[in-house]
């Protein structure tokens, strides 16, 4: 079976579908939440790349490079975030980020 | 239209831009080398330099497409710029008499803040999707620091995590979207997008693409259902940051959005559209009822501008060159009326420190007549009572969408707007009916002086910067059609 655009795309969407309900179902931990959000990233770059392959074009692929590269900045602030987050409330469990509400 | 990037002069366009990222740079190495007390004075060089690019922009306007396509300067990026530079520049301004208190007294809140209205300034130039996504994650991982600049806060932290989960969320989606965008029209430019949509029939890969893109759009202007970072976002970070929030980074997102489905996506406007006209309905009608029970004084002013950003996406839903031009002169005045409501804010201040709870400002109208008669001054024209700026930006909004026949949409707005005038009128009476509980400290000159120009701008606006205004939007708006 010759693997087409297709089933790229059907990879794409079922990662990110993985990715935004880890985000939302997640009760637990807040680390999976940045995993999720890698997912999602990851999920769009197979979308370009797939894309960038069917229609003989570089433009997706310099564009699944940046989205590379971004993708390590923000997992980089997400975490320092999440430091800070833990040094003031001694927890990243999900259900403990409610200080404000409403 | 490829420009040499080997020839300087080329790169004209992209001054502006340039010169801010070498500022940020040279601030970024002075603040890491001097003392800490040096903070104030690269403060001080941030305004300047933001001073001296608003300028630049206004003195030497040079227009083009550089970048093999992928930024575009023309008279209506150069108006949000201004508009843009002049909220991040009045932001900091705001931070100076509280700097130490919300611990922003850090040569790296002038960074960041520079940074991100670099991310804006692209943003707003955007014209491929490239550029389009690198500006928009370059503000927004500016802001997701700022907002928990912080440290420690535990009510920063938590909003400073809370951005940052739902934004990168909201930049998967947009990638999503522009990932089925490239993939069905095999275009990142977003004119060449609209040429290959006009030659070609709308398949529903295109539509999908265009629905989670401006999903992700909408979250950053913070429309319903996308708003949920919001009121927290605004409660937790400190206030001159929220001031920033509230301001600057909207009116980026506003005017990428305005350029992105007027410039790509005019050939299927009958879809967008529609996607429009449901995010205002729900932004309007959400934040006129959510905003009545709201306690601290930012989640009310959260969702005074989640509605504020329904009331402008009338304007854009009317899809026409007046709705565009609407949507223009309410960004501008949502800008003067939220800098001049921010800077009171800031300026109640007791020994005990800031106050942000709503029955903290009973009796304000006897202890500090000036702040109480400007933050009434700003209710009634968020409101949108004549002869304020409020109403006059919502008048052009509405005149817009009965001219393209959306009748439904505007009743809804005018009953919304009716309905918000309660939680607006509440404030007024707390601070002219009550008795006073406390005492303020007088407020620091930078702030009276933003206060008495927001309130100058809105009292008068009829006869002072009405005419301008509307001549220098209907010159810039052009640019789009």
């Amino acid at each position: 079976m010759e693997i087409a655009i297709g089933h790229y795309l059907t990879v794409g969407a079922i990662l990110f579908t993985i990715g935004v309900f880890g985000i939302f179902l997640n009760r637990k931990n807040i680390i999976i939440i940045l995993m999720s959000i890698e997912l999602i990233l990851l999920a769009v770059n197979i979308n370009f790349v797939g894309f960038s392959a069917s229609l003989n074009d570089l433009a997706g692929q310099v564009f699944a490079l940046l989205i590379l590269t971004v993708a390590a900045a923000e997992a980089a602030i997400g975490l320092a975030i999440l430091v800070i987050f833990f040094r003031n409330r001694k927890s990243i469990a999900v259900d403990d980020v409610n200080m404000m509400k409403g | 239209m490829n420009s040499d990037i080997t020839n300087f002069s080329s790169l004209a366009p992209i001054f502006p831009e340039l010169i801010i990222i070498i500022g940020a740079i040279i601030i970024l190495m002075a603040g890491a080398f001097l003392k800490k007390q040096a903070s104030v004075g690269l403060a001080g060089i941030t305004i300047a330099l933001l001073l001296v690019v608003s300028l630049l922009i206004i003195l030497f306007p040079t227009d083009g497409i550089i970048l093999n396509g992928a930024f575009i300067q023309d008279s209506f990026a150069r108006y949000m710029k201004i508009l843009l530079l002049a909220s991040s520049l009045f932001a900091i301004i705001l931070s100076l008499s509280s700097a130490k208190e919300n611990s922003l007294d850090r040569f790296e809140y002038s960074v960041l803040l520079l940074f991100a209205t670099l991310g804006m300034m692209i943003m707003v130039s955007a014209n491929d999707l490239m550029s389009l996504y690198i500006g928009v994650e370059m503000q927004a991982l500016s802001l997701y620091v700022l907002a928990a600049m912080r440290r420690e806060s535990s009510k920063a932290s938590e909003a400073g995590l809370k951005y940052f989960v739902l934004g990168a969320l909201s930049s998967g989606m947009l990638l999503y979207g522009a990932s089925l965008i490239y993939g069905f029209t095999g275009q990142t430019q977003l004119d060449e997008i609209a040429k290959i949509i006009m030659l070609g029939d709308r398949s529903i890969g295109l539509i999908f693409g265009l629905v989670f893109l401006l999903a992700g759009l909408a979250f950053k202007i913070s429309a319903v259902p996308f708003h949920m970072w919001t009121p927290d976002v605004y409660e937790g970070a400190p206030t001159p940051v929220t001031a920033f929030f509230a301001s600057a980074p909207k009116v980026a997102a506003m005017a990428l959005l305005i350029r992105l489905v007027m410039e790509s996506f005019e050939p299927v406007s009958q879809d967008w559209r529609q996607i429009v006209i449901f995010l205002s309905i729900a932004s309007m009608i959400l934040a006129s009822f959510a905003a009545i029970g709201q306690k601290n004084l930012k989640r009310l002013i959260a969702y005074s501008s989640i509605g504020h950003m329904g009331f402008a996406l009338v304007g854009l839903s009317a899809g026409s060159l007046v709705g565009v031009q609407a949507v223009a002169i309410y960004m501008a005045i949502y800008v003067i009326m939220t800098l001049g409501l921010f800077a009171a804010i800031l300026s109640l201040k007791n020994q005990n420190g800031y106050v942000e709870n709503i029955t903290d400002l009973r009796g304000l109208a006897q202890t500090n007549p000036f702040v109480a008669a400007i933050i009434a001054i700003i209710m009634f024209s968020l409101i949108g009572l004549p002869p304020l700026a409020g109403f006059f930006a919502k008048w052009h909004v509405f005149l817009a969408a009965i001219e393209a026949k959306l009748f439904l949409l505007s009743i809804i707005g005018v009953l919304a707007s009716a309905v918000s005038a309660f939680y607006y009128i509440r404030i007024i009476i707390l601070m002219y009916v009550y008795e006073p509980e406390q005492q303020f400290i007088k407020a620091q000159p930078e702030l009276r002086f933003i206060m008495a120009l927001s309130g100058f701008l809105i009292l008068t606006y009829y006869f002072s910067i009405a005419a301008p205004l509307t001549n220098i939007t209907r010159f810039v708006v052009g640019s789009l059609f």
